[in-house]
């Protein structure tokens, strides 16, 4: 018998009768969701900020990210800044990189967790492995919590996707908060009007 | 005695090794006072922050509720589950294996990497992998790991176990990871600063990062309908290892599933705020298939999971969903330290789980608490922790695995409370003892005197005020 079947067999002839999954709709609301989303990102050590046109990110990150930074990001509208394009399929290759620029499909008011599909991504390991990075939301993707999230994720396909909320952070020593523990050192959030 | 089991602690003995109980790593753990205070005050700390982050939320018990009923449902209709989670997760393109116990699990992994001649690897953290001892198997294959986790990393180059599920090396003063750091990474000699130190953890891993081909990650939920499996982490380690990687390596626990994508709103939603009060953690990846030209494989694992559910009593330890709140409430976790439990998960839900692999080896786990409650209060799907703990000290005491003298002891109270008149006789004598010959009790025979004023005898019982105050009403 394979460890697969013993296994199986094993769980079936322990467990209990079978008992009913909960069908539990949690209401949820917030007056202003994009106060709250921006009180919540603040408090996890993000920057918010309200744009109405992409291009406006230009002016408000010029600066802030070292001289001559490595940019890479989906948006076309960013093309004179940043590589909109990546060449190489290699996700080693984007070692260097300085800020990433991306889309979010949706945003989490509850706790500013943003949701990226892989697709949005350009490649898996870019949010991840730049410095700093930059996700651009729109105000009418907010919503309350995760509930809402997930209805419209839905059964929606994707090979990876991910809720990020806030920089990549540690408190292993000694419970002392420091930002940018292997991730981004900042996660600065667009909501555009 | 003592001496010599303190020299054997600092390296791997606390995983159970060295053969010493509860009370004696507590009575190690002890020794440095000031130390003590600190970890109690520290995690009681991250209990108020879970507390803070809770009362925001008007629903909470709703979610608790809901989630302990979605982990029932699991726990009734698991072999369906995981039969539906592999035929998802195959159609995903991953390839699932099944390992009964943790040799076999460890032997997967390694003939993983053997298939792809790797030799080196990163991971993220996984309990079960402490838990299978996969690191020791692995690096006596001549396979090196590296953890990633900063706390993991630390108590890696410490040669320890990690002391806590979410915090590994919350028994760690940063002077000491500071020693580690300058002897395994080069950090300035005295250099204590978190922020420096963290900063020398990120160049080192980033290194590690981006030259091992394969990435091990443990699961936090695994989703039936989907086949795909969520791992979170505040570092990003998990996902810098991973997309990364030339081969991703998941081990989970077969308890791990849930039913609907759409559940994952409820443990999300409870998971982060129970571990350490924040809303979420930085990241909640979800994996469902691997990167085009990467390999994902999945490990199913049992290691006595199934004869855990088989056991009525102790099967709900099994909707755990790994927080750690329980350790951080406990008020004998905080004074003993997640050592003293020697076992790869510590603390009250460790102590339920632990006699299931092995009740002689850990017989004296369900004893190390005051059974006041307080982790069943906090936790996030409602696991009934003190009734099991209590009720494994019954199982325990049947089974012929607790030492003669405390069964013999709780026998006797058995028999004792059975008869009221001897019981009165009892009491009073060991008033008329304690008050004419103190040190009858106030002795080191007696291990309720250690660390304890015994206290003054009251002149009666309450029985005889109560029997002389209706005399008087009488009258």
């Amino acid at each position: 018998m394979s460890s697969r079947d013993k296994i199986l067999a094993a769980v079936r002839a322990s467990q209990p009768q079978l008992t009913e999954l909960p069908q539990v709709n949690i209401p949820q609301s917030f007056d202003d969701l994009a106060l709250r989303f921006t009180t919540v990102a603040t408090a996890i050590g993000g920057k918010v900020y309200e744009i109405n046109a992409i291009e406006e990110i230009k002016e408000i990150i010029s600066g802030q990210f070292g001289e001559a930074p490595r940019i890479i990001s989906s948006f076309s509208e960013l093309g004179d800044i940043a590589e909109i394009d990546i060449q190489t399929s290699d996700p080693h290759a984007l070692e260097n990189v300085d800020l990433a620029i991306l889309k979010a499909e949706l945003g989490v008011a509850e706790n500013a967790a943003l949701w990226v599909p892989e697709e949005n991504t350009m490649q898996r390991v870019l949010p991840f492995i730049t410095q700093h990075l930059a996700l651009v939301v729109s105000k009418n993707s907010l919503v309350p919590a995760m509930h809402q999230a997930y209805e419209i994720i839905g059964d929606r396909d994707y090979g990876y996707s991910a809720f990020i909320a806030g920089p990549s952070k540690t408190a292993d020593i000694e419970q002392s908060l420091v930002l940018g523990a292997h991730g981004p050192r900042s996660m600065t959030v667009f909501i555009l009007n | 005695m003592i001496k010599e089991t303190s020299n054997k602690s600092k390296g791997k003995s606390p995983s159970g090794d060295s053969g010493a109980d509860h009370a004696t790593l507590s009575d190690i753990f002890n020794q440095d006072e000031p130390r003590v205070n600190w970890h109690d005050e520290t995690l009681w700390f991250v209990r108020t922050k879970r507390d803070k982050a809770v009362n925001t939320i008007p629903e909470w018990e709703l979610l608790r509720e809901t989630a302990s009923q979605i982990k029932h449902n699991v726990l009734s209709n698991l072999s369906a589950y995981l039969e539906q989670f592999e035929e998802k997760a195959i159609a995903n393109g991953v390839q699932v294996h099944w390992a009964a116990d943790a040799k076999e699990h460890n032997e997967i992994v390694h003939s993983i990497l053997k298939k792809h001649s790797i030799n080196r690897m990163v991971k993220s953290k996984s309990m079960l992998t402490e838990e299978c001892h996969l690191n020791d198997y692995l690096s006596k294959n001549g396979v090196e790991v590296i953890d990633t986790d900063l706390g993991e990393r630390i108590v890696q180059l410490a040669d320890e176990p990690p002391s806590h599920i979410v915090l590994p090396c919350i028994h760690k003063k940063k002077e000491e990871i500071g020693d580690l750091f300058h002897i395994h990474l080069g950090t300035a000699a005295g250099e204590a600063d978190p922020q420096v130190l963290t900063e020398a953890a990120r160049q080192d891993l980033r290194s590690a990062f981006l030259t091992r081909r394969a990435a091990l990650t443990g699961v936090n939920f695994a989703v039936a309908e989907t086949g795909e499996i969520v791992v979170c982490t505040n570092e990003g380690n998990a996902d810098m290892g991973v997309h990364l990687a030339d081969v991703h390596i998941a081990s989970m626990g077969i308890e791990k599933i849930i039913p609907e994508r759409k559940h994952l709103g409820f443990f999300l939603r409870l998971l982060t705020r129970s571990a350490t009060g924040q809303p979420i953690t930085t990241y909640s990846s979800h994996f469902k298939k691997p990167r085009p030209g990467q390999e994902m494989h999945i490990i199913l694992v049992d290691n006595g999971r199934s004869r855990q559910l088989g056991r009525e009593d102790f099967r709900n330890s099994l909707k755990c969903i790994r927080c750690g709140a329980c350790m951080n409430t406990c008020p004998v976790y905080r004074r003993s330290g997640g050592h003293s439990y020697h076992y790869a998960i510590s603390g009250p839900i460790g102590a339920i789980l632990a006699p299931n692999l092995d009740m002689k080896k850990y017989a004296d786990l369900p004893f190390a608490s005051t059974l006041c409650g307080s982790c069943s209060n906090v936790c996030p799907v409602k696991i009934d922790i003190h009734d099991q703990l209590y009720k494994w000290r019954q199982v325990l005491v049947k089974e012929g695995h607790v030492s003669p003298v405390k069964a013999a002891g709780m026998k006797g109270m058995a028999w004792m409370f059975s008869f009221p008149a001897l019981f009165n006789i009892a009491g009073k004598s060991g008033r008329w003892f304690m008050k004419y010959f103190p040190f009858m009790v106030s002795n080191k025979l007696n291990p309720w005197y250690k660390e304890r004023e015994m206290p003054a005898p009251p002149k009666e019982s309450f029985r005889e005020w109560y029997a002389r105050r209706e005399k008087n009403n009488r009258k």
